[in-house]
């Protein structure tokens, strides 16, 4: 389940252009990367696309006047109907109003994990390849030991702890589990950019090192970590979702996707299967979204892969 | 050479243990067996509590580092201790590593040939009408966790069988193997057809992942000098393809092979569940459930010695394919 993310393929090419770039300022290599991104047409497609579904997911709640955990005793397994679009349960819950609540926290949820796992990974992954010595090993020993632990099974035996707390707490949780591969790669990274002239010549200047880090590192850096955080918003969403569907995530009354796609995947042998299908698809769509918005990204940032790479 | 490798092993054998250790003391802290027999209703007498939760090592007023002690003492001796119906761990997981073993070997042989021949496909046909076909694919693909495939899968079999019709269902989605087939034949028909659905759930996904590495590999060694000089001396093109180009497009991607076809038994978990064969993964969130430290710490050691034996096979599989890397 720690399979190796592309990002690991994507280091040796990735490098060359954020260096080049480096004095082009700013604003032109972010127009630049943006007028790539603009050409490639999935990547178009799955912007708009995650942008649609955020409004949906925000503006859902005002398209019906059921409440998630409102019950509506007359109609219980009911189809798709005008008034419950996306049917009911067979307690009488609106699976649309459910499956809508359910977009808005595995959206926020996926945001803030690629935050603070990309985000960590980033600082880790500099510090441990600026600092070196001891700094090094004791990271470097972390981050195998990370890699070692079954993320996925650590999770599930955490999870009594996030079970009666605010759904919130799944976010530091999955975050804690997410950032190895990305802080080994920006180690390898920083590694080489350490020892590049301008590097060097701000460290003799006796620049201090969190702004040599911040200045010069991390913008070197700055096409792999967006990559890999629009790769870590789905990666987060699957988990949550994961976890939720396996009952050790978010549980009731609070509903996520996962939680309403485990309840519609009890259904899917019978003739209730819009239970499952409705919300698996919301699922589907934005994890395909994000995917797109990462490759197009990839390409926009590195000029060697046209999409001929592998992913 | 060797000081590399016994030190390597060492470092290894000190993670794995760490990593055992972290989710023993991790699930002691967080479960709390008390309260499920406090739960039972009738409730359990407690001196039957106590001393059944001695006897799982999971009494709450011993301190956790002292039946963390006793843990080790008894994994030093080969002895696991006991699940939360009092059974033995080593016996339990002598039955359930089984269960797995059987339910993702077909799986994972599977995929890693279909994903080596899609991918390597692809490439010899590089933006052709298929290419693009198989490519959009992948990225559905890549976009439904297998919590939503397996389902899917479910969902799609009962209407077939819904059109197909007859007294016995035509694809079977529930268990390893119909109790009441018999004979030979029958048994093999019958775990044949419960294999069938839970092994596209488990390789769909994989297939898609290898196709799109070697696909990439094999654009790079496609254009390569040795293929072209093979090409000249007059090896026919497929057979230049197939003897130069896929064996050495192939090397990397079988590290990914490894890894991914070892991680699987840790992915088992939903299609186990989903498809109710009675495996780790199943276990694993059963003990869960039922505040079983035991299981869930035998469990997570075997993953722990997985991910490494993985690296280690990685390793040994590139040196073997490719003559260029010496160990």
């Amino acid at each position: 389940m720690t399979a190796p993310t592309p990002a690991d393929t994507a280091v040796e090419s990735v490098q060359p252009l954020a260096a080049a770039l480096d004095g082009a300022g700013r604003s032109g290599r972010a127009a630049l990367v943006w007028r790539r991104f603009r050409r490639n047409k999935l990547a178009m497609v799955g912007l708009v696309g995650l942008v649609l579904l955020f409004v949906f997911a925000f503006a859902g709640p005002f398209l019906t006047h059921w409440s998630p955990s409102d019950i509506d005793l007359i109609n219980t397994q009911s189809g798709p109907t005008g008034d419950h679009l996306f049917g009911t349960d067979d307690v009488g819950h609106d699976m649309f109003a459910q499956t809508v609540n359910g977009m808005q926290k595995s959206l926020i949820i996926g945001l803030l994990v690629a935050l603070l796992s990309t985000g960590s990974a980033g600082l880790l992954g500099t510090a441990a390849a600026y600092f070196g010595g001891w700094w090094e090993k004791v990271i470097v020993w972390l981050t195998d030991l990370f890699l070692v632990v079954p993320s996925l099974l650590m999770l599930i035996i955490l999870s009594p702890y996030f079970q009666g707390a605010n759904w919130l707490v799944l976010v530091p949780m999955i975050a804690l589990f997410s950032w190895m591969i990305t802080s080994r790669v920006v180690r390898g990274m920083t590694l080489t950019i350490r020892e590049r002239e301008f590097v060097r010549a701000a460290r003799y200047m006796g620049v201090p090192a969190w702004t040599v880090i911040r200045r010069h590192i991390i913008p070197n850096l700055s096409s792999i970590l967006i990559v890999d955080f629009t790769l870590n918003v789905g990666a987060a969403i699957v988990t949550e979702s994961f976890l939720s569907f396996l009952g050790f995530g978010i549980r009731s009354p609070n509903v996520s996707l996962g939680t309403v796609i485990n309840d519609g995947a009890q259904f899917a042998s019978t003739d209730q299967w819009y239970l499952f299908v409705f919300p698996a698809s919301v699922l589907v769509l934005i994890i395909l979204c994000v995917n797109f918005i990462g490759d197009g990204l990839r390409d926009a940032l590195d000029p060697n892969s046209t999409g001929a790479s592998a992913r | 050479m060797g000081a590399f490798i016994v030190r390597r092993l060492l470092n290894y054998v000190v993670l794995v243990f760490v990593a055992t250790s972290l989710a023993y003391l991790g699930a002691s802290t967080a479960f709390h067996p008390k309260d499920m027999y406090l739960q039972k209703n009738p409730p359990t007498k407690p001196v039957v509590m106590y001393q059944e939760l001695n006897e799982r090592n999971e009494n709450p007023e011993k301190p956790v580092f002292e039946r963390y002690a006793h843990w080790v003492d008894g994994v030093a001796h080969g002895d696991f201790g006991k699940t939360w119906q009092l059974d033995s761990v080593n016996k339990h997981f002598s039955i359930s590593v089984w269960v797995t073993v059987r339910l993702v070997t077909v799986a994972a042989v599977l995929s890693a040939l279909l994903g080596i021949l899609i991918g390597s496909f692809q490439a010899v046909r590089q933006y052709r009408f298929s290419d693009h076909a198989i490519t959009f694919g992948s990225y559905i693909v890549f976009a439904m966790p297998v919590f939503v495939l397996a389902p899917l899968l479910k969902l799609i079999a009962v209407q077939v069988n819904k059109a197909v019709g007859g007294d016995t269902p035509f694809l079977q989605y529930q268990g390893e193997i119909d109790p009441n087939a018999t004979g030979f034949f029958g048994q093999l028909f019958s775990r044949a057809d419960h294999l069938l659905l839970p092994t596209i759930s488990l390789s769909l996904g994989l297939i898609a992942f290898y196709s799109r590495y070697q696909r990439g590999q094999m654009l790079d060694v496609l254009g390569s000098d040795f293929l072209r000089t093979a090409r000249a001396k007059g090896l026919r093109k497929s057979r230049a393809i197939l003897k130069h180009g896929v064996r050495t497009a192939v090397i990397p991607v079988m590290t990914l092979v490894t890894y991914s076809t070892i991680l699987t038994f840790a992915g088992a978990i939903i299609t186990e569940r989903v498809f109710g064969w009675n495996g780790l993964g199943s276990w694993f969130t059963d003990a869960t459930n039922h505040s079983d430290v035991n299981s869930v710490a035998v469990i997570t050691l075997f993953s722990a010695v997985l991910v490494l034996i993985a690296g280690m096979l990685s390793d040994v599989i590139t040196a073997l394919l490719d003559p260029r890397v010496r160990l």
